[in-house]
């Protein structure tokens, strides 16, 4: 499964908060347009693994590479990094002050250094792909919690990124709304985006992963293509874990 | 949807009920509500009936203001003395130096017309251009003040600042007050979140240092022993040292008023413009701040008002601030017991200052919130 042309590589790495061992010699490379799902239970560290790799989270040990840079204390590569690596968060986290075209394109402008005309228009045509077109002058506030995801989406496509990390993009959101997010993460992938995915949506995972980690205190338990992890998990943890999130 | 039909339809809207809409349903619902409330309610009718009728009378119908000395006033005491408030009206709202040289004081005339000009347009909401009004207000507003007031350019001559007084001395302290304290109050506040060692002590011991020492005290230091700390032959007037004062003293609260809203503001946005590449100051700057400010705007404004207020403890250190030009004139020998028509006219004039900035306040409050949400 490990690719050559792999544009994050994770080796050893080890995360503590104060005493608490949260991510425990996590080796894990990422393929360009790989499409990664990861689960697990909550206080597993999926979360604390993908925002290590756009240095949300600052680890101890090991070593994290994205696309060939290694993660430092250097903030102008940790700049870098982020400018080329998008996230989309549970809680959506936009900019209430600002309309959502403001919210797309001010990144752009300050980080990336384009003319506003420039940035304005790059936003409105991603604010149309994930089908947000008459609302771009309205606020945050006065979207619906499913609008407000795919804002999002498009805020963080806006950096041109080269790969997208998910944080639970679908937990915070009613019934209704989650369909409409993973629809624009499925036309994503299938745009050939590399996306690492933090969620409990297995039929999403089962349809546009490439790969699917399972991961408990901290560890990667178990890694494989849908068909075999839905269909032939190896371990009983990953096994009891399926059984409590399927069968219901 | 119901179980006998496969047809959701949709109940259309209807009006309430009229007697809970319309100002008798308003005034029944709260002046007469309940027993207590209507108790409340006649109560208070009947506390403005009882004060308010024989203070007008004092205060407008039976009030002086014709004639030019004290002898009207002493021949009605029935009344307010507005005379003396008019005839003292140079002194009270430019001080002495006006006062003595009263062919100059167009020069303080201008100098608030000038700030009305400036202002005016600022709060109203449809002007274009604000940023560079409020920029001209900031920062050549000053130097115009100074030129025109203070003299000593262009052939006018030069009027001592301690010889400033009145509306005029207490205006000035309070717009460089809040000029500089508002941008020092922010960068405290940035100092005392920061995750550097140094920059958060400095701001934590500076901020606690001048908030706990009385604003007397820092007056009377600043007079006495800013001095000290230069080398002699550099002199500073006692208005700027009382500006230098206030300005150290206020830039502690601001930022504790800023520090408020700081705090209120979620992780998620710090986390999610950090995602995005923006650099420590592109957070502060475009996220973090606007947000901040909008929630602290209510207790900045408290502070400011606080500050326009204190002003008239300079005269601790001998300037002759509003207040103190009021007291001084009804203590003059052609005025001497009109003490409470120079304390209300006092009283009023702060009152308007301090009116206008809360009502501003207000409104960019609401102004700000509905932009965030019109649901």
């Amino acid at each position: 499964m490990i690719k050559d042309d792999s544009i994050i590589k994770i080796t050893k790495l080890n995360k503590w908060y104060g005493k608490f061992h949260a991510l425990k010699d996590i080796d894990l490379s990422v393929g360009t347009t790989e499409k990664i799902v990861i689960c697990g239970p909550s206080g597993s560290g999926k979360s604390t693994l993908i925002r290590c790799i756009n240095r949300l989270e600052v680890h101890q040990e090991g070593s994290i590479k994205v696309d060939g840079i290694e993660l430092s204390d250097d903030i102008k590569q940790i700049t870098e990094i982020r400018s080329d690596v998008g996230m989309v968060f549970q809680h959506f986290n936009l900019f209430p002050h600002l309309t959502v075209l403001e919210n797309c394109s001010l990144a752009p402008i300050w980080v990336r250094k384009k003319s506003k005309v420039e940035a304005e228009q790059m936003a409105m045509e991603l604010l149309e792909k994930v089908r947000i077109p008459d609302q771009v002058n309205k606020y945050p506030g006065q979207l619906s919690g499913g609008q407000q995801q795919r804002v999002a989406i498009a805020r963080a496509l806006c950096m041109q990124p080269r790969i997208m990390l998910f944080d639970e993009p679908t937990s915070a959101l009613d019934p209704e709304m989650i369909k409409e997010v993973l629809e624009t993460m499925i036309e994503l992938a299938d745009s050939g985006m590399t996306m690492i995915v933090v969620t409990h949506e297995m039929g999403f995972a089962n349809r546009v992963a490439d790969r699917i980690i399972f991961m408990d205190e901290g560890q990667i338990v178990e890694q494989n293509d849908p068909d075999s992890f839905f269909n032939k998990p190896q371990s009983d943890r990953t096994k009891l874990f399926l059984s409590q999130i399927l069968d219901h | 949807m119901s179980l006998n039909s496969n047809k959701f339809e949709r109940i259309p809207d209807r009006l309430p009920p009229i007697n809970s809409i319309g100002w008798v349903a308003w005034v029944k619902q709260n002046l007469f509500g309940s027993v207590s409330n209507t108790l409340i309610t006649l109560l208070f009718f009947y506390l403005i009936f009882l004060y308010i009728p024989p203070f007008l009378d004092w205060a407008v119908f039976n009030a002086n203001i014709s004639g030019t000395d004290r002898s009207v006033c002493d021949d009605n005491k029935s009344g307010a003395c507005w005379t003396f408030v008019k005839v003292r009206i140079e002194q009270l709202l430019f001080g002495l130096y006006f006062t003595l040289n009263p062919d100059q004081t167009w020069r303080p005339i201008l100098a608030f017309i000038v700030f009305a000009c400036l202002l005016i347009p600022l709060v109203i909401e449809r002007t274009p251009h604000k940023k560079w009004l409020l920029l001209t207000l900031i920062i050549l507003y000053p130097v115009f003040f100074v030129s025109v007031v203070g003299g000593g350019v262009f052939g006018i001559p030069e009027s001592d600042a301690s010889q400033w007084g009145g509306l005029l001395l207490t205006f000035a302290l309070a717009f460089v007050g809040i000029v500089l304290a508002l941008p020092l109050g922010i960068l405290l506040a940035l100092g005392r979140r920061s995750k550097m060692p140094i920059v958060r002590s400095f701001s934590i011991i500076y901020i606690e240092f001048w908030r706990g020492t009385p604003l007397i005290t820092i007056l009377f230091m600043a007079s006495v022993m800013l001095p000290l700390f230069f080398p002699s032959g550099v002199e500073f007037d006692k208005v700027v040292r009382a500006m230098i004062g206030i300005t150290l003293f206020q830039s502690a609260y601001t930022a504790e008023a800023v520090r408020g809203g700081l705090q209120a503001i979620d992780k998620g946005q710090t986390e999610a413009s950090m995602a995005l590449g923006m650099g420590y100051w592109q957070q502060t700057i475009f996220i973090i701040l606007p947000q901040a400010l909008r929630i602290s705007i209510p207790s900045i404004v408290n502070t400011f008002i606080a500050l326009f207020k204190d002003t008239s403890l300079v005269s601790i250190i001998g300037l002759l601030d509003l207040l103190k030009i009021a007291q001084n004139s009804s203590r003059s020998l052609d005025w001497n017991g009109y003490d409470i028509e120079a304390y209300m006219f006092a009283g009023l004039v702060f009152w308007m200052f301090c009116f206008g900035m809360s009502m501003y306040s207000q409104k960019l409050e609401r102004k700000l919130d509905t932009d965030r949400n019109t649901e």
